[in-house]
This record gives C-alpha cells, sequence and structure tokens, in this order.
C-alpha cells in the first residue's frame, strides 16, 4: 500500500472540489488559485478522492490520520461504496497538507481527534466516489456513443447491458478524469440497505507490515546523512533556558551540535539517538523556571477546592430552579469527586524529521493533523507557505497528544534551522515525552442531590471545578463563549453531540474554571472521562439514597432519551442484571453519549483484599451506523484498556512546578494479565447524525467499575487512580 | 569494533560499549522493526530473542553481548512467508497501531517456542509488554489459535 506522498504528476485540478468553506483556524493563508499541472503520465486523477491506475489498481486519498483507530479502512470503504470498484484492488495515500493548501483545501479538515474521522467526512468522501464512478461510467458511455443511464457498475466493470458490452475502469479513466466533476447536488448517495462495504468486518488495509516489522514509523525514517536530535524542555512549564555549559558533550563522540531551541530548550544533535541522549546528560543547563516554580499538586487541589463553593462559575445545562430545590430539600446527599492529571503515554514517543533550507522546508512528521503541523512548520521555518510542506508518516498511536500539539514538530524545524540542508530526526525521551506532555485536564467536582420527604429526588447540582483545554488551547472559542469553555460539558451538555442523557425536575451544571499552569491536551475521550466518573458514579449513589436499583432509578429519568435507554437496557439483558450473580461477584454500570455515540458499560467484578478482578465487561455503542463492526469492537476493547490504566493505576502529580512521573514504572499501563473479557453491542440507530468510536466508549469503562467496586467493598471511592487506595487491578 | 550475531548473520559494529542493544540494532544495523518505548525495560517494544529468550534490549549494553545468537522481528518473514504466529496476528487482525507488535510477537515467539499449548495463566506470565491501544483480547485469541494449528 502506498501510505506515502501524492506525487507531483498527480497535481492535477478537476475543478468543482468540495468548497470546504471553514476559514483556516490555523492561520495558513488561502491561495488564490489551485495549481493546475498535468503531467503526461500522471494516474488518471477522477474527481479530488480517487485515483484510477492502468493497472485496475484504485487509490482512495485519505487525508485524516490512521494511529491504530482503523480510520484509513473505514474511509476507503466509503469511498470504496460509492465507487463500485473491486475492493481487492483498493490501496490508499495520503496527500500532503500542502497540496492540500494549493488546491484550496479540496480534501477539507486532516483534523483526527475528537472521534471524528469517518463521522465528519462521511458525506463528501461518499460524494468523492461516487462522483468518480459517474465520471467513469460517463466516458464508457462517450466511448459507446449510449447514455450513462443506460450504463451500470460493478467492481470496477462498467456494463452495458442492452449491446452486452463491458469495460474496465482502467481503461476509461484517462477519458473520465478529462470529465468535469458533478456537483454534490447531482449526486444521490446509496440508501444504507443498499450497502456491500460499509458495514461489513472487512479486514484492514494496513496489518500486514505491521506484524513483520516492516511498518515506518516516525521514528523509523532514515535519510542518507541524517542526524538524530534529542532535546530537553525546561521542567518547569512556563520556565526558560537561563545559561547551559555544553563543554563536555560538545567533546563527546558523535556530537555535531549542542544548541538552544527557542527560549526554553536544549539540544543535542549527533550521529545516533544514544550519542545525542549521553551528551545531553552531561549538558549542565540552569534553567529561568519562573513562579510556577512553586506549584504542587497540594497547591492546585487547594486552587480546585476553592472553585467548588466559589460565587462564579458557567453554566453549561440547567433546568428548574435548583437553588430552591436545595433550599427546600427534605434530604441532601452530596459526593466530592476528584480526577488527575494524565500523560497520553502513546508507545512512540514524539518525534519529527525536518530539513530546512533557506528556500524551503519539509518536515516528516507522526501527526493527527498535518494542517496544524503544517501551520507549526510555517512559522518555525520562516519560509513562505508554498514552500513548506508535511509528509504523514505512520503514528505509533496518538490518543489526542499529535493533533493540536505540534510543539514537537515546532522544535524540529528549530533545530533543522541551525543546520541547513541536514535532514534532523529529533526523537524525545520518554522521560521527556512523560513530562512534557499536555496533559488530561485536573477536575474537582462536587454533587448535590436533593431529596423530598419521601426520598423522591426533586434535583442535582453538579459543580465542576478544574481545568479548560480550550483556554490554552482555542482562547477565541472562550471569547465568542463570554470565558466559557463548553467543552468541559462533553455528556452532561444541554444539547447536541455530547447531550446529557436524563431529565431532572431541576438541574444545575456548572464549571468554576480554575487553571493551573500545566499545558491541558484532549485525552482519549476528554472531558466525558471526568464527567462520566463523577456523574454516573452520584447517579448510584443517588438511587442509594432513594434505595432504588441503580438500573431501575436511570430508568426513570431516561425517559426523554430512548437511545440512551436502548444502551442501558442492552447491556442490562446481556450482563444478566436481573439474575443474582455468583457469590463474591458484584456488578455495576454507566451510560452517557459521547461524541455523537450513545455508550453504555456493565461489568461484574470482585475485590479480595484488595485485588480487583475484573470477570467481564459488556459494552454497546450506537453511533448511527457501523462503518466496520470488527473495528469498532477492536476500539471499544482497546478503549476500555486505556480507560482502566488511567482509573487503576495513572496520574501526573506536581512538585516544584513539574510533573513527578517519568516512565512506565511510575505510570503503570494495564498488561494482559489483567485484561477483562469485553463483549460489545453495535446497535445501529441510524438518523442524520453519525457518531464516532474510537473515544465514546472509554468514559463508561471507570464509572461501570467504580460503581461495582463500591457494591463488592461498600466503600465509594470518588478520587482515582484507584491505587491511592490500594487497590490493584488483577 | 564488536561482531555481534544477528539473524544468523555476523556484523560488525562500531558503537559505543554503553549503547543499548536496541539502539545498535536500530541505528548501526538499520532494523527498525524493534521498537524504543520507554529504555527501562518496562514496556518490551525492544524485545528480541537471545538465545531464544524474550529479552529487553534497551537495558542491555552492546559489552554485554558476546556470541549470543540474536534474533528480532525481520527474521521471522522468510521468503515472503510470514511465521505461524505472524499469520495469526493477521488473522486476528491484532495490530492497531502496530507500534508494541513487534515486541509483542517476539515475547509470544519465545513463549510458543518452550510451550506450544500455553495457557491463559502461561500467558498472563510470560507477556507482560504493555500496549496502549490496548490490543490484548486479541493478542490472547491470536496465540491460543496458533496453538491449536
Amino acid at each position: 500500500m502506498n501510505q506515502l506522498l501524492s506525487t507531483p504528476t498527480r497535481r492535477q485540478f478537476m475543478g468543482g472540489s468540495t468548497a470546504m468553506g471553514f476559514g483556516l483556524a490555523l492561520g495558513i493563508p488561502m491561495l488564490s488559485s489551485p495549481t493546475q499541472a498535468v503531467a503526461a503520465d500522471a494516474a488518471p486523477e477522477i474527481g479530488v478522492w480517487v485515483v484510477s491506475q492502468p493497472d485496475e489498481t484504485v487509490v482512495v486519498r485519505i487525508v485524516r490520520s490512521e494511529m491504530g483507530q482503523g480510520t484509513l479502512t473505514g474511509l476507503a470503504q466509503l469511498v470504496a461504496e460509492e465507487l463500485e470498484c473491486d475492493w481487492s484492488k483498493v490501496t490508499t495515500e495520503y496527500p500532503t497538507p500542502g497540496e492540500s493548501l494549493k488546491r484550496k483545501r479540496v480534501w477539507g479538515s486532516y483534523s483526527t481527534g475528537g472521534s471524528r474521522g469517518i463521522r465528519e467526512s462521511h458525506e463528501y468522501v461518499r460524494q468523492g466516489g461516487a462522483a468518480a464512478r459517474m465520471m467513469l461510467i460517463q466516458a464508457a458511455a462517450n466511448t459507446w456513443g449510449v447514455s450513462a443511464d443506460q450504463c451500470t457498475a460493478e467492481k470496477g466493470i462498467i456494463t452495458h447491458s442492452a449491446s452486452a458490452r463491458k469495460i474496465s475502469y482502467g481503461k476509461v479513466a484517462d477519458a473520465a478524469a478529462k470529465l468535469p466533476v458533478p456537483a454534490p447536488a447531482q449526486i444521490k448517495l446509496k440508501d444504507p440497505k443498499e450497502w456491500k462495504i460499509i458495514g461489513k468486518r472487512i479486514p484492514r488495509l494496513d496489518t500486514r507490515n505491521k506484524v513483520n516489522g516492516k511498518q515506518i514509523y516516525g521514528i523509523d525514517l532514515q535519510f542518507p546523512n541524517m542526524l538524530i536530535a534529542n532535546i530537553k524542555e525546561c521542567p518547569v512549564f512556563g520556565g526558560k533556558v537561563k545559561s547551559f555549559d555544553a563543554t563536555q558533550a560538545t567533546s563527546m563522540k558523535g556530537v555535531k551540535s549542542v544548541l538552544q531551541v527557542g527560549e526554553t530548550a536544549v539540544a543535542v544533535v549527533a550521529e545516533t539517538f544514544w550519542q545525542a541522549k549521553t551528551a545531553l546528560d552531561k549538558v549542565n543547563i540552569v534553567w529561568d523556571e519562573g513562579p510556577n516554580a512553586q506549584v504542587s499538586s497540594e497547591s492546585i487541589g487547594a486552587m480546585l477546592q476553592e472553585g467548588l463553593t466559589a460565587q462564579q462559575a458557567f453554566v453549561g445545562n440547567k433546568a428548574g430552579d435548583m437553588p430552591a430545590a436545595l433550599a427546600s430539600a427534605a434530604h441532601k446527599t452530596e459526593g466530592v469527586y476528584f480526577y488527575p492529571f494524565l500523560n497520553h503515554a502513546p508507545m512512540e514517543p514524539m518525534n519529527a524529521t525536518a530539513l530546512w533550507t533557506p528556500e524551503r522546508c519539509d518536515a516528516w512528521v507522526p501527526t493527527q493533523d498535518g494542517e496544524a503541523s503544517l501551520a507549526s512548520v510555517i512559522a518555525a521555518a520562516g519560509i513562505p507557505s508554498d514552500r513548506c510542506d508535511v509528509h504523514k508518516i505512520n503514528l505509533g498511536g496518538g490518543f489526542g497528544r499529535r493533533g493540536a500539539f505540534q510543539d514537537y514538530t515546532r522544535q524540529a524545524v528549530l533545530i533543522a534551522k541551525q543546520m541547513p540542508g541536514i535532514h534532523i530526526k529529533l526523537i524525545w525521551t520518554r522521560e521527556e515525552d512523560m513530562t512534557q506532555g499536555r496533559y488530561h485536564p485536573v477536575m474537582a467536582c462536587k454533587l448535590t442531590g436533593s431529596f423530598d420527604a419521601n426520598k423522591n429526588l426533586t434535583g442535582v447540582h453538579m459543580r465542576l471545578s478544574g481545568q479548560s483545554i480550550l483556554a490554552a488551547v482555542r482562547p477565541a472559542v472562550l471569547e465568542q463563549q463570554k470565558g466559557r469553555d463548553p467543552l468541559v460539558f462533553q455528556g452532561v451538555a444541554d444539547a447536541g453531540e455530547h447531550a446529557f442523557g436524563y431529565t431532572f425536575p431541576n438541574l444545575l451544571i456548572d464549571h468554576a474554571m480554575r487553571n493551573p499552569h500545566v499545558p491541558p491536551g484532549f485525552w482519549r475521550g476528554v472531558n466525558a472521562n471526568q464527567n462520566a466518573v463523577f456523574f454516573e458514579c452520584f447517579v448510584d449513589e443517588l438511587a442509594e439514597t432513594a434505595g432504588i436499583d441503580p438500573i431501575a432509578f436511570r430508568r426513570k429519568y431516561m425517559g426523554d432519551f430512548p437511545r440512551n435507554r436502548a444502551v442501558l437496557d442492552a447491556v442490562a439483558e446481556k450482563i444478566g442484571w436481573t439474575k443474582k450473580p455468583a457469590k463474591g461477584v458484584f456488578r455495576g454500570v454507566a451510560q452517557m453519549k459521547a461524541f455523537g455515540s450513545f455508550v453504555a458499560a456493565a461489568c461484574e467484578l470482585s475485590v479480595k483484599a484488595g485485588k480487583v478482578k475484573i470477570h467481564r465487561i459488556v459494552a454497546a455503542t450506537d453511533p448511527g451506523y457501523a462503518v466496520n463492526p470488527a473495528q469498532i469492537e477492536r476500539q471499544v476493547s482497546g478503549s476500555f484498556v486505556y480507560g482502566l490504566s488511567a482509573l487503576f493505576e495513572q496520574e501526573c502529580t506536581v512538585k516544584a512546578g513539574r510533573i513527578v512521573q517519568t516512565n512506565f514504572d511510575t505510570f503503570g499501563s494495564m498488561r494482559i494479565a489483567q485484561m477483562p473479557k469485553v463483549e460489545t453491542i453495535i446497535i445501529e440507530g441510524g438518523g442524520a447524525e453519525w457518531g464516532g468510536i474510537g473515544e465514546p466508549t472509554i468514559c463508561v469503562a471507570a464509572p461501570a467499575v467504580l460503581n461495582a467496586i463500591a457494591k463488592a467493598t461498600g466503600k465509594r471511592y470518588r478520587t482515582v487512580p484507584l491505587k491511592n487506595h490500594g487497590l490493584t487491578l488483577v | 569494533m564488536k561482531k555481534i550475531n544477528v539473524n544468523g548473520k555476523m556484523h560488525t559494529v562500531d558503537a559505543d560499549p554503553s549503547t543499548p542493544l536496541l539502539w545498535v540494532i536500530r541505528e548501526q544495523l538499520g532494523m527498525t522493526g524493534t521498537k524504543y518505548g520507554c529504555g527501562v525495560a518496562q514496556c518490551g517494544s525492544c524485545t528480541v530473542l537471545m538465545n531464544g529468550e524474550a529479552a529487553r534490549t534497551c537495558v542491555i549494553p552492546l559489552s554485554a553481548i558476546s556470541n549470543q545468537k540474536i534474533e528480532t522481528i525481520e527474521s521471522l518473514e522468510k521468503q515472503g512467508q510470514l511465521s505461524k504466529i505472524q499469520k495469526a496476528w493477521v488473522q486476528h487482525e491484532v495490530p492497531q497501531c502496530g507500534y508494541c507488535q513487534s515486541g509483542m510477537i517476539m515475547a509470544t515467539t519465545a513463549l510458543l517456542r518452550k510451550k506450544p499449548k500455553p495457557t491463559d495463566a502461561d500467558i498472563d506470565e510470560a507477556i507482560t509488554n504493555i500496549c496502549r491501544c490496548g490490543t490484548f483480547q486479541e493478542v490472547r485469541a491470536a496465540i491460543h489459535s496458533v496453538a491449536k494449528s
């Protein structure tokens, strides 16, 4: 499979492209006219999403990034479905972001986060496949002198049944490429009932090279005369380099340069990684740590504690009059929860390769957002955008670390700029990766439930106190929202893809924004993670006060949310909720809507002397449409590994302004022995909204497990990770 | 200069004796299937076989290598034919991002050479590699399928 770069010979512009009207939030300037260069030997581009080769190979353009989540295969399925090509002939390629820019962003957004890859592009990529099919059929019809309406296409063969003539896509591709691209209004997409490739358990396109060591990741790139860089940023966020003594490092074997990177980092460039790393350890760096050097987990905790009762807070969801309900409550139930900073810790540490000359800059980046990488390259290189490009390389995991945050790309370019004409591959150590993250935001939450004298719930107040990702990453959004971060309310929002799934007589969900200096980021599942822990555990606490079964209690308030209810019912049935569990086994559930998908989980576990054994987890997800059920199952069980690793073992604490945990010995991650059996139920609820896959289910694993642990131990654990309470996953 | 036996071939390498075998394999020999993940023998991405035993090369200095037979992920596919384990990995679609899978497959290769029909407990004990994508359910199924074949 050719995952690499679209060659210049394919730089032809067909016109009539999908006009992605939104402005570039990244600050990449729009170019006035697209490139129109068609080389004689160009493989014909049929529309913008499909290249049809003379040997019948079909190349599908993929602009979202494959990082394990299967989007590459899923997107190719969407295009191929409408294209009516032979699936066994499908390959893929990544057009470069620079090429996209030249062509007025014909391929739309490159951003691969928020579980958006498929759900936000399914329509225009299917239209791309359909447009190519229509053009290929038209070309055949023109050849035969018949009407296109009389021709059909299947598995890459066009048939005119009246005359029994057939011709393959490869043979008419050249002619098809010269035809106008149908406008979206002329394209009728298939009814889902007609799908033959979408919805099938089709094997991924990218497996083979991942079992024989041949898959090239960013860290594996090799270029002639390439040098390797290793870097240290100021360990205190916001600090900078005061001075550094490179005397010893400079004399070490293989070392080419010891240099400052921006105001905040020092790097060593050497022939090999080990030389660079060992030399960097010998550079005596004096940091100007700044005022944040005083910050600790304790001081951050106090900051969040204050926010739990602060007067000012941004409202995310509201019904009735919650203060009045609290004032007249006969009983109250209260719980204060806490969710820590977390590092993404993808298996492949951050890295990027850059080549800078005064004329041009190229970077090879394992990135979740090629356009964000390009914006970073342009800014760091000081070279006009039409002479910069980014070449996307496979990612060894992303989980949100490699999208909006291109710090590692910027560093690679800044180093390369000091060593013109040489490929510089910057590789972070795991220690750098752990201590220079963009962390899952820290959040505390106080929940109060009000009841009348008969223990009927009258309302719920959920007060969030903690960090806003958007305040750090997209301040413009906050400006539009008068300071409020709407993303904080994922899973408990008043409407939309993260809508709350309950109706209470009175409700107030608000957020006291408290932003510590530790940089926050989008961590797989984002704010749905802590909101699911907070609310879905507290719902169990409310049910207990009311003396009602947790599922029965939830159902009382879910009448307006049938799809939330359907996933909850599905897991309840499959886990056997109404039947008594085996002796010593306890159950818990949770449900939420996240990233457009309705998700629920139910688990069975037992606890002995602090050892938690999860016997099984049943998960249900309703993303509307299931493009590849086999990959959905893998994302669900994989997301639980990610989520449960955090629940039991992970936190990033702060001491003297810096992150304490530096590697997997102190930031544990689940092993196979701890893996519960995960059973996945996929519900296709249909509708206009397509839900995501990579992230939604992660949020329900932790609260389902916490609720079961509460039943098993009689103790409600409201702070995580559970290792701090002496609980270990076995 | 030092001679090491990798994948049945003697290679002469020039690196500081403190250099971990991982980086010798990746940078001196140019075989990048063996991965760097943690550098402290926690994650297992750098696993190779040394005299048939799974070894985490990120903490084994070149100076500790004498005449051990080293096998990397690149040795398993022979003339385009995947090993039984690799075939099972494809069949069960184990990899997601794939970065940890070289180490996972090498650890499994060591396990199955010793115990062709491992129990779940054997797997739990032998396979301690970290996978952040969370492919463990498929890893276990793939190992059992090899044992059955």
